[in-house]
């Protein structure tokens, strides 16, 4: 037989392919079945939110953080917030501090449930994604009643929380949190055991410690390789350093191991959300200075200044300091920071978003290449990727 | 906040250290909100990434973000921020470089393979070069799009927007029409004082001089 020329097969994945979690386009070059090269292309689902964020005020751009990762809204939010303190001086109240250390957490869980769901679908199993959003629905319930949204919430603003908890709230948090568990145990029973599942997932992408952090990595994706390394043990804020938590980590970096470390970190944040509604202490839950948090709907009827100061907030906004900070949180998907330069004026001059699974998807080719291209959808939804806070 | 002190005390100490270390290439080093914040020659900054990554005391082997901010009213417009993260020290450092659009700064990706991205995103963003950039593509914009959104004299608006043509069967580039004027407030408070002149009012300006002129003479 005579000598013939094999030429590598291109493939386009995507955009609108179930499995790309969003508007992932992959081009991706193929020896036969095996991934030579994987290149992705972002940017589907970009809408200039850096550049918007710099013409609004900074109460505007809250609720620009919660269209980035639009899982678990809460958490960017978070981030803004602290942002926003360290550069102003805010201080938040204890109780603004419980309440967020809550729904920061039932946020991961929210987060952690449709990464696993999904990603389980992925690889074959369908039965969790119709188990798990039943109980995705119960936590976004919480979230419209703390605050009338159920996914945008806006309900984490610099300086404190929107408003207080409606009464009952917290009983009905902790009645949920008693019956979870059996849930995490179920879809556990569901994937953790199961032979396909293991099968799919059990050594498939797997990267070491020195390449997660050559790579940028951080959250659940970075301890599945094996560092102990969360922030809000190490670096903590908003009072994470008062709570009793185990940090999950995994040593073999596979997609198992990251899916492994999901479901453990989910019995932890019920830990932090139990202890936090234990002390939830009473008292305000927004800062006093009104200068930058409004004063209540009761205050302006009587007062006079509390009615101007609603008026200048709501329309020019306060003037933070000139300053620059990169502050961040520890976000399901890993760390969550906003780099924020400010010029003194009311508007930022800068915010530079720092999404975590912008770093994650970045790896995407030198976790495939020689892998199958069933491997690539194992990879893509063990990464947990998000394209609201990818493109921005 | 009790130990806010000490820990920029650290902070500092760590800057000098570094600084004292790598010589001429670190122009200054401040703390800004309890951050430290290395300014670097553009030529170094290879060699300041490296020393940062792999100095016994320093130890940031992660690069977690890096940007570009726009200063129109620079000489060097430009700032290219990298964030630094180092797990065993706790940790983590600024270093900036500034840039302008016809000089390039020298790409991270030997040092952080991280880097990659985040300079393909400033080159889109910004028009910032990254010279020895394996990749260096456009990222988050369209396939041929024009300009560098995220520079201060780019406006919110954009030039071009697109839709679907129903006629030619395709998407199709047009250029931007406003349904109402674009609003950009200024915000800047009478209560802290006007600072720009009120158009039509050139008038008093001229007249206050001529009194002030007048005054002089006597």
């Amino acid at each position: 037989m005579s000598e013939q020329q094999i030429k590598n097969f291109t493939l386009n994945f995507g955009p609108q392919h179930p499995a790309a979690h969003g508007v992932l386009r992959l081009v991706l070059e193929m020896d036969g079945e095996v991934i030579d090269r994987a290149d992705p292309h972002i940017g589907l689902l970009h809408r200039g939110t850096e550049k918007l964020i710099e013409h609004k005020t900074y109460m505007q751009a809250v609720p620009y953080f919660d269209r980035l990762d639009y899982v678990a809204p809460q958490n960017q939010e978070h981030a803004f917030a602290i942002a926003v303190e360290k550069l102003a001086g805010m201080e938040v109240p204890p109780r603004g501090q419980h309440i967020r250390v809550i729904f920061a957490e039932l946020g991961r869980i929210l987060n952690h449930i449709f990464n696993i769901c999904a990603y389980a679908m992925d690889v074959g199993a369908m039965t969790p994604m119709l188990w798990g959003f039943e109980e995705r629905e119960k936590l976004m319930e919480f979230c419209e009643r703390v605050c009338g949204a159920r996914l945008h919430m806006a309900y984490f603003r610099p300086g404190g929380v929107a408003m207080d908890m409606p009464d009952g709230l917290a009983e009905d948090i902790m009645d949920w949190a008693e019956q979870f568990p059996k849930m995490i145990e179920d879809l556990e029973g569901l994937l953790t055991e199961n032979r396909i599942f293991k099968q799919r997932t059990v050594d498939i992408g797997i990267i070491t410690t020195e390449q997660a952090m050559d790579w940028g990595f951080s959250g659940p994706n970075l301890r599945a390789s094996g560092v102990a390394w969360d922030l809000r043990k190490s670096q903590p804020y908003d009072g994470y350093d008062k709570y009793d938590f185990d940090i999950p980590i995994a040593k073999h970096g596979d997609c198992y191991d990251r899916y492994l470390v999901r479901i453990y970190e989910m019995y932890e944040s019920l830990k932090i959300v139990k202890q936090a509604i234990e002390k939830l202490p009473p008292g305000p839950v927004a800062c006093d200075d009104h200068k930058f948090a409004p004063p209540s709907r009761g205050d302006m009827k009587h007062s006079m200044e509390a009615l101007i100061h609603h008026f200048k907030l709501y329309t020019e906004g306060y003037h933070v300091p000139a300053g620059e900070t990169y502050s961040v949180v520890e976000a399901p998907k890993g760390e969550f920071g906003v780099f924020l330069v400010s010029d003194g004026s009311n508007k930022p001059y800068r915010c530079k978003i720092r999404a975590p699974g912008f770093a994650h998807l970045q790896a995407l080719d030198m976790l495939s290449s020689g892998h199958m291209l069933a491997d690539v959808v194992a990879n893509i939804g063990s990464l947990d990727i998000v394209f609201g806070e990818i493109d921005r | 906040m009790a130990d806010a002190q000490p820990h920029t005390q650290n902070l500092s100490d760590l800057g000098e250290t570094i600084a004292s270390q790598l010589g001429d290439v670190i122009t200054s080093t401040e703390i800004i909100n309890d951050e430290l914040v290395l300014h670097a020659e553009r030529s170094a900054i290879v060699k300041v990434l490296t020393f940062l990554r792999d100095d016994v005391n320093c130890q940031f082997k992660l690069l977690m973000e890096l940007c570009g901010v726009d200063y129109p009213e620079r000489e060097d417009r430009f700032e290219v921020v990298y964030c630094l993260l180092s797990m065993t020290q706790n940790h983590r450092v600024k270093v900036k470089v500034a840039a302008n659009e016809s000089s390039p700064v020298p790409s991270a990706t030997s040092v952080f393979s991280s880097a990659g991205w985040w300079e393909r995103e400033a080159w889109d963003l910004f028009g910032i070069y990254f010279a020895d950039h394996p990749d260096l593509r456009r990222i988050l914009s369209d396939y041929g799009f024009e300009g560098h959104p995220l520079r201060k004299d780019f406006p919110l608006t954009g030039y071009v927007e697109i839709r679907y043509d129903d006629e030619q069967k395709r998407v199709v580039y047009e250029p931007v029409k406003l349904t109402q004027e674009f609003r950009n407030f200024d915000f800047l408070s009478p209560w802290e004082g006007v600072q720009q002149m009120l158009p039509g009012d050139e008038k008093a300006e001229e007249q206050e001089e001529a009194a002030a002129e007048k005054g002089g003479d006597a």
